[in-house]
């Protein structure tokens, strides 16, 4: 038996859980940690942290981020964003992170993914890899949210990943995310077949249907999900107002959603895997 | 104030800190049950302690370079032999058996009889992958009772945390406490004998049912 995970993936900017499109237009949703808390509770099977904007702010509020909600979960937390050298790795990971993910570092310089992966465990470094789709078909890999050209190709790029001792890869598709319009099946699919190592589709969930559409046919081991979630949990999560000032707090003010998103929550997720013959847990 | 002391003393676990992987978790885990965790690599410590665990994330050669460097090998080898309750987790489960085949042949602690074996990378034309990183059921092999284990209260087919390459044949077979089937390959996922449980899954990474696992090892050892 294998099972499909299911993740739950925040952003973080500064205190604050935020969501964007495509990377960008980030709006302020709560509090990170009651977010992870909920999710947990649900049912998630990993949670991400993502540090959307983690070279221009201090890290000291991802660290309190990080140790305040690993006290309160008993599940993987993966962080990412930003980290750039084995003394940031250590960092969260002392902080309570299970595992990290790094991408611009990993670009510049492949052999960070070796000296971490040997320092502290392949299972404990992820490779985010951030793809966006050419005129010609192909996949380019991108850092700093999808703005930096790297001109390397995304499967080449997830083979020496692989090679050099990454644990997982989270692939997330530039062009799809946070437009709700589903998944890149195609280059999930290029990706999980080309490598041993699972699989993290990420990018693009606007209903339960793309998910279960990226694991039957984008071949996803695991599948990380955001706007999906977050809307409905707005709604159930009493938020403190003043904890939520900062920021672009105009949409949360005005309670609106993405026309695109149908918003669901993990057992109604879990659920649909089940009745579509995929293993998850419940 | 003395007898606040000796209460102390109690439920003092060990967390052995050999320099590889993140202990955070476990140490939270403890904390979460009422144990009273310390995570030390000093010999002294670990002698005194009531219970010790023996983590560990990454490679099963750089495990045992890391014991032996810290001088811990036999050191844990009498620990197990005074009849103290050990725990194995994960890597840590693996070095207690004999050796294993992970980059080149490694000998491991030797305190249970078996091999530790890579999961093959295909079966039947259908790649597999590797690492196993997730959560998967642990079954109840025939004959085997959990009644009187860390397992007591928890349900055959429960979903626990795993994260592995690499997996332990027991050669006692008797060990096996719990078997899991990834894809099509069926192994023990823990073991227990006499004063030594050990798990291939990560009970503190396992959310609520995992921390049952604690809580009834927290309970065995206030008996």
């Amino acid at each position: 038996m294998k099972t499909i995970r299911i993740i739950a993936r925040l952003d973080i900017k500064g205190p604050n859980l935020v969501k964007g499109i495509h990377l960008e237009g980030l709006r302020v949703l709560g509090k990170p940690e009651n977010f992870a808390k909920y999710y947990y509770e649900c049912g998630a099977d990993e949670l991400i942290y993502q540090d959307v904007v983690a070279s221009l702010y201090d890290r000291n509020s991802l660290k309190d981020i990080i140790s305040k909600t690993a006290k309160e979960i008993s599940i993987p937390l993966t962080v990412g964003g930003g980290l750039r050298s084995i003394e940031d790795i250590d960092l969260v990971l002392r902080a309570g992170a299970d595992k990290v993910s790094i991408n611009t570092a990993a670009l510049k310089n492949p052999e960070i993914i070796k000296v971490a992966s040997r320092k502290f465990g392949s299972s404990t470094i992820l490779i985010a890899i951030e793809a966006i789709k050419q005129a010609n078909g192909s996949y380019l890999a991108f850092t700093d949210n999808g703005r930096q050209y790297t001109g390397i190709e995304v499967i080449e790029w997830a083979k020496k990943v692989e090679e050099y001792g990454a644990g997982e890869i989270i692939l997330t598709s530039v062009d799809n995310e946070g437009t709700g319009l589903g998944f890149d099946i195609e280059l999930t699919r290029a990706v999980s077949e080309s490598v041993s190592i699972p699989v993290i589709a990420h990018g693009g969930a606007g209903k339960i249907e793309h998910i279960i559409e990226i694991i039957k046919n984008g071949k996803a081991d695991a599948v990380a999900v955001a706007s999906i979630l977050h809307y409905n949990s707005i709604k159930k999560l009493i938020q403190n107002m003043e904890n939520r000032t900062e920021g672009n707090v105009e949409f949360l003010n005005h309670g609106r959603n993405f026309s695109k998103i149908e918003s669901t929550d993990i057992e109604k997720i879990k659920e649909n895997l089940i009745k579509n013959s995929i293993e998850c847990r419940i | 104030m003395l007898i606040l002391k000796i209460m102390n003393l109690n439920n003092e676990i060990v967390i052995i800190d050999y320099k590889l992987g993140n202990l955070f978790s476990i140490y939270e885990a403890c904390l979460k049950v009422g144990l009273k965790p310390i995570i030390s690599s000093d010999i002294k410590i670990i002698k005194k302690a009531n219970a010790i665990i023996l983590p560990g994330v990454g490679a099963f050669g750089d495990a045992m370079i890391n014991l032996k460097r810290l001088d811990l090998i036999s050191l844990i080898r009498e620990f197990v032999e005074s009849g103290k309750p050990i725990m194995g987790i994960c890597l840590g489960m693996q070095i207690l058996f004999e050796e294993s085949e992970e980059f080149g042949v490694n000998k491991g602690l030797g305190i249970l009889k078996g091999n530790i074996t890579k999961f093959p990378s295909e079966r039947d034309g259908i790649k597999i992958k590797i690492p196993q990183v997730g959560w998967n059921k642990i079954q109840k092999p025939k004959g085997s009772d959990w009644s009187l284990t860390p397992l007591m209260n928890i349900n055959p087919g429960s979903f626990m945390y795993f994260v592995h390459s690499f997996y332990a044949n027991p050669s006692n077979h008797e060990d096996i406490l719990t078997l899991t089937s990834y894809y099509d390959i069926t192994y023990a996922s823990s073991v227990f004998r006499k004063n030594i449980f050990a798990c291939q899954f990560h009970p503190e990474k396992s959310a609520a049912e995992g921390l049952k696992i604690y809580l009834n090892y927290k309970k065995q050892l206030s008996k």
